[in-house]
C-alpha cells in the first residue's frame, strides 16, 4: 500500500522525496528506467524525512528486527533500526557473511540468485520488518520474508521507498503487508 | 587516534560485540565480524554516537561510505550531523556517470566508483568504513573525493588492524578508530 493512501495523503514530504529521486534511462540495460536513490541521499532533509516516515510508522509496533537487503537496504535500514531500538540484520549475497548462514534462492529474469542471513541473528517469535530501496517483482523481498520465517520470526511488514507498477494495487507480498512511500518517477520528471 | 586509547566507557561494550571468525574468507585470516555489533541496539547506537559526537558542528557536509559495510555506519552518521551520504561502490553498480579509482589487492586490482556531481569542490568530507586493514580501499576513497576538489577531513572506522599499517598509507590524513585488533 502506498503511504499516500494510508494516512499520509498530501504530506509534502512525499513529494520532496519523489523529486529527489533521479531516473537513469536504460540502466542496467535497454528499456529499464532505473530509479536512482543516491540523489535522495544527497538531500539531507529529504533523506531524513524518508527515515522519519518509516520510524513514525514502526516505533510503536514492538519491532525488534529490521532486516535490510544488500546493498541499498543497508542505506535505510540501520537508521530506522537505531531510531526504534531494534537490531539490524543484513541480508546478503552469497559468501559475504562470515559466519554460519541460511540461504534462500529466488528467481531472476534469467536464472536464480540467493540471499543469506546469519544463523542466530534472529530468534523465534521476534517481530521483524524488511527494508529495501525499491520493490519491483517482489522476488528479493519474498526471499527475505522466507528467511525470517524459517527461523521463526514474524514478518510484520515490508517497507520500501519506491514501488514499481507491478506492485501497485497489491497490498501484500507473500501475504505480508507492503508499505511504499512513492511511485517511480517518469523520465520527463527527472532532473 | 582512537577512542580505544581514550578509554571511553562505551568502547568496551562495542569491542565485546565484535565477533572474530577464523579462516574467513581464507585460511589464516581472523575476520572481524561487525554483524554481531548490529544485533545489540545499545552497542550499535554507542558506535554511531561516538562518531557523531566527534564530527557534529565541524562543518562536514559529506559522509562517504565504502560498499557495503560502510553503508551501515555512514548514513546514520550523515543524518545526525546534517551531511549528505555518498556511496562509494564497486564497478557498474552506480547508474549515473561516475569517476573511478583503481587500487591494489593482495592479488590483482579492484576499483571504487563515485557519482559525478555528488560532491562539490571545497566540501569537507569524511570517509567511513567498518574496518581499515592495509588502507588500500580507504586510500582509493580519499583519492576520489580529492579529485573532485573536496577536503577529506578524516577517515573513520570502527576497527583498525594496526599490524597491517594501514594508517601509514593514508598520506598523512587523520584516522579515527574505535577499537584496535591485533
Amino acid at each position: 500500500m502506498f503511504a499516500a493512501e494510508n494516512g499520509l495523503k498530501g504530506d509534502p514530504r512525499l513529494q520532496a522525496i519523489s523529486n529527489a529521486i533521479r531516473v537513469v534511462p536504460h540502466f542496467p540495460k535497454q528499456g529499464i528506467m532505473f530509479q536512482d536513490i543516491t540523489t535522495l541521499l544527497l538531500d539531507h532533509k529529504a533523506f531524513k524525512n524518508t527515515v522519519d516516515i518509516f520510524v513514525d510508522r514502526y516505533r510503536d509496533m514492538d519491532i525488534s528486527v529490521v532486516a535490510g537487503v544488500e546493498a541499498r537496504g543497508f542505506m535505510f535500514g540501520p537508521s530506522i533500526a537505531l531510531a526504534i531500538g531494534a537490531k539490524f540484520v543484513p541480508l546478503r549475497k552469497p559468501k559475504k557473511l562470515p559466519g554460519e548462514v541460511i540461504a534462500e534462492a529466488y528467481e531472476l529474469e534469467y536464472g536464480t540468485d540467493c540471499l543469506e542471513m546469519h544463523v542466530g541473528a534472529v530468534q523465534p517469535g521476534e517481530r521483524a520488518i524488511v527494508i529495501d530501496d525499491l520493490v519491483a517483482t517482489g522476488g528479493t523481498l519474498s526471499a527475505a520474508i522466507r528467511l525470517l520465517e524459517r527461523v521463526g520470526a514474524e514478518v510484520v511488514e515490508c517497507g520500501c521507498v519506491i514501488g514499481l507498477r507491478e506492485v501497485k494495487g497489491q497490498r501484500r507480498l507473500n501475504g505480508k503487508p507492503l508499505y511504499i512511500l512513492v511511485e517511480p518517477r517518469e523520465i520527463d520528471g527527472c532532473y | 587516534m582512537s577512542a580505544y586509547r581514550d578509554k571511553d566507557p562505551r568502547i568496551h561494550g562495542i569491542q565485546s560485540k565484535i565477533r572474530v571468525v577464523p579462516n574467513f574468507p581464507k585460511p589464516g585470516i581472523m575476520f572481524q565480524d561487525i554483524t554481531t555489533l548490529l544485533l545489540d541496539p545499545k552497542a550499535f547506537k554507542d558506535t554511531v554516537d561516538l562518531f557523531v559526537e566527534r564530527y557534529k558542528g565541524k562543518n562536514i557536509s559529506v559522509v562517504a561510505g565504502i560498499e557495503a559495510r560502510g553503508f551501515i555506519f555512514g548514513p546514520p552518521i550523515a543524518l545526525e550531523i546534517g551531511a549528505k551520504f555518498v556511496p562509494l561502490r564497486k564497478p557498474k553498480k552506480l547508474p549515473g556517470k561516475v569517476i573511478s579509482e583503481e587500487y591494489e589487492l593482495e592479488y590483482g586490482r579492484d576499483c571504487l566508483e563515485m557519482h559525478v556531481g555528488a560532491v562539490e569542490p571545497g566540501e569537507r568530507a569524511l570517509v567511513v568504513d567498518d574496518l581499515i586493514a592495509t588502507g588500500g580501499t580507504l586510500c582509493a576513497a580519499m583519492n576520489l573525493l580529492e579529485r573532485v576538489g573536496a577536503e577529506v577531513v578524516e577517515c573513520a572506522c570502527v576497527i583498525e588492524l594496526p599490524d597491517l599499517k594501514g594508517r601509514e598509507r593514508l598520506n598523512g590524513k587523520p584516522l579515527y578508530v574505535l577499537v584496535e585488533s591485533h
